[in-house]
């Protein structure tokens, strides 16, 4: 089982251009909003018609512009969830479920019904129509009528950004289990780099249109190859960098020296997490004396807003976080940078 | 009183108002799915009526369906139909005056339909036909309801165009609208007020209905 996308579409502000594959098990494609992810989706359900390309799923060909075929989205056999759930507003949570199996006159749709009401706990929801559900509860019925339809393909677009976050965890597990137990690929859409983690097996970065290669999730979070993969990564602290010497680099956003015992050849930027930032009272090697611009206080950590130059831009800035964070006031303030947490990337 | 002008008004306003509900919709939905400058085009053409004075109406009717006139001529001559100065006649007056309403706020409606619905409908492999009968239509029917009675209570009142096409026989071609005419011309104050006043409490019944359905049918989706 396996999908190949590789479309090109004009698009009023840019061209769309993706190309990945992706087997059995969560790929995601992640990206900033806006960026073409849930038009990707569109054009591979076939509602929207990408200007060239190629679109295949498991060997059965859904669009190829060289050889003008083009299924209609009834024919194509993926399953879209969408944002807003797209729940038919004028049919009850049970009706919704059998419009799924109106085209498939074989199977016996009430035990059918039934069994999905049962796996999606909607019992007593059967008679009650979108406008009365929760998100939640729309989300699990929009589901369950997508598996009712029988897809080769799942696709999700951010299921999870339209719930509030407690429901979100819980629906994050519901979904883990609606992954397992489905057999197929399933593309998952999102812009939040946590829920590709948690959730996917493999992921494609889309930056303004752009799709740039797909990475196994642990490669893809540890070691980023391009700059907008590390950014998209969730890597905070990026600096653009001009080679000194063989063991030093110039970062010139944060304007300070580092020094390595290895840099590759070509290094273009470099780029560090901001819970692997150290503050620290002594000088020492990769450490420096910044200012405190400003201290932002969350549940777990404390987030530092730290700068070594003056008359710095929010570029030059860098971000730390840290669990104990006390204001000492007396004592010098000096950035550790650890020099095995620093990911050296090459475009 | 003569009641045959009342039962003359509400059969043409009926007539129309069912010929222009199809129309209206068919228009409605075929013209979103043209080339933009198609679609300028021809809902400007569709919507003329709306604000073409009656008159001009029902001089490009009579132009069209006058006994000497192309198609006038050709129902004539094949079938020995009068399309003009008969009961029906009035039909065609207000089909034309009354279609854009319909047309309109059916428009509106489709057009304010989230296009998700149609597209997770498709990929549910539901056929078009299902999704515009069984869907849209439920989904929009605020809109259509609402174009259905505007229609309506247009048809009923319609006078410029059927005063021309149809003129004012009485017993034959006569409805409210041209009697309370003939009325008031004649000096018959009196009777003239009556089929006011009964015209009048049709229109407000009409409208209440309308509101009445309307809000009980709002929230109920959404």
């Amino acid at each position: 089982m396996a999908i190949t996308v590789d479309i090109k579409k004009r698009l009023g502000k840019f061209d769309l251009e993706v190309n990945f594959k992706a087997t059995d098990g969560v790929h995601g494609l992640l990206g900033a909003s806006g960026c073409g992810k849930s038009v990707t989706l569109l054009c591979i359900a076939g509602v929207v018609k990408p200007d060239s390309g190629y679109i295949e799923i498991d060997g059965r060909v859904l669009f190829d512009s060289s050889k003008k075929i083009d299924l209609i989205p009834q024919k194509r056999k993926v399953g879209l969830l969408f944002q807003n759930y797209a729940l038919f507003p004028n049919m009850t949570v049970k009706e919704n479920l059998r419009a799924a199996l109106h085209a498939n006159p074989k199977i016996n749709k009430d035990e059918a019904i039934k069994e999905m009401i049962r796996r999606f706990h909607l019992q007593g929801l059967e008679n009650h129509r979108p406008v009365q559900l929760s998100g939640g509860q729309q989300q699990r019925t929009a589901l369950a009528r997508i598996l009712l339809s029988e897809p080769k393909l799942l696709m999700l677009d951010e299921p999870l950004s339209a719930l509030d976050s407690y429901l979100r965890h819980q629906t994050e597990l519901e979904l883990m289990e609606v992954f397992d137990s489905f057999k197929g690929t399933i593309l998952f859409v999102s812009h939040s780099c946590g829920e590709v983690r948690r959730l996917c097996k493999s992921a494609t970065v889309i930056d303004s249109g752009r799709s740039e290669g797909s990475l196994p999730v642990e490669k893809f979070f540890e070691y980023p190859q391009t700059i907008s993969q590390a950014i998209t990564a969730g890597w905070q602290n990026y600096s653009h960098v001009k080679k000194i010497d063989e063991h030093r680099l110039l970062a010139e956003d944060w304007g300070f020296e580092l020094t390595f015992s290895h840099i590759p050849e070509n290094c273009q930027y470099v780029a560090i997490r901001a819970h692997h930032l150290q503050l620290t009272d002594r000088p020492g090697e990769n450490t420096l004396p910044v200012k405190i611009l400003r201290t932002v206080t969350d549940i777990n950590f404390t987030t530092l807003i730290l700068s070594a130059q003056e008359n710095s831009t929010n570029n030059g800035h860098l971000r730390l976080e840290t669990d104990s964070f006390q204001q000492n006031t007396d004592k010098n303030t000096y950035l550790h940078i650890p020099s095995e947490s620093v990911i050296f990337l090459t475009k | 009183m003569d009641l045959y002008p009342l039962w003359n008004s509400l059969r043409v306003a009926f007539i129309s108002c069912f010929i222009v509900f199809f129309t209206g919709i068919w228009a409605a939905e075929y013209i979103t799915k043209l080339p933009k400058s198609l679609k300028g085009f021809l809902d400007v053409v569709l919507t003329l009526p709306l604000v073409l004075p009656p008159t001009v109406v029902g001089y490009f009717l009579l132009c069209i369906c006058g006994p000497n006139r192309l198609i006038g001529g050709w129902i004539q001559s094949v079938f020995n139909l009068k399309l003009t100065m008969v009961w029906y006649s009035a039909i065609f007056a207000s089909a034309v005056v009354a279609f854009p309403l319909m047309y309109r706020t059916a428009r509106g409606a489709f057009e304010a339909f989230d296009p998700a619905l149609k597209c997770s409908a498709q990929t549910l492999g539901l056929s078009d036909s299902y999704i515009f009968w069984r869907i849209k239509l439920p989904c929009c029917s605020d809109g259509i309801l609402a174009g259905t009675v505007l229609a309506f209570a247009r048809a009923l009142g319609e006078y410029g165009a059927t005063s021309m096409i149809a003129g004012y026989t009485p017993g034959r071609t006569a409805t409210i609208s041209t009697t309370v005419y003939q009325l008031w011309r004649t000096n018959n104050d009196l009777l003239a007020f009556k089929w006011v006043m009964l015209n009048i409490a049709i229109s407000f019944a009409v409208l209440m209905t309308f509101n009445f359905l309307e809000k009980r049918k709002m929230g109920a989706y959404r």
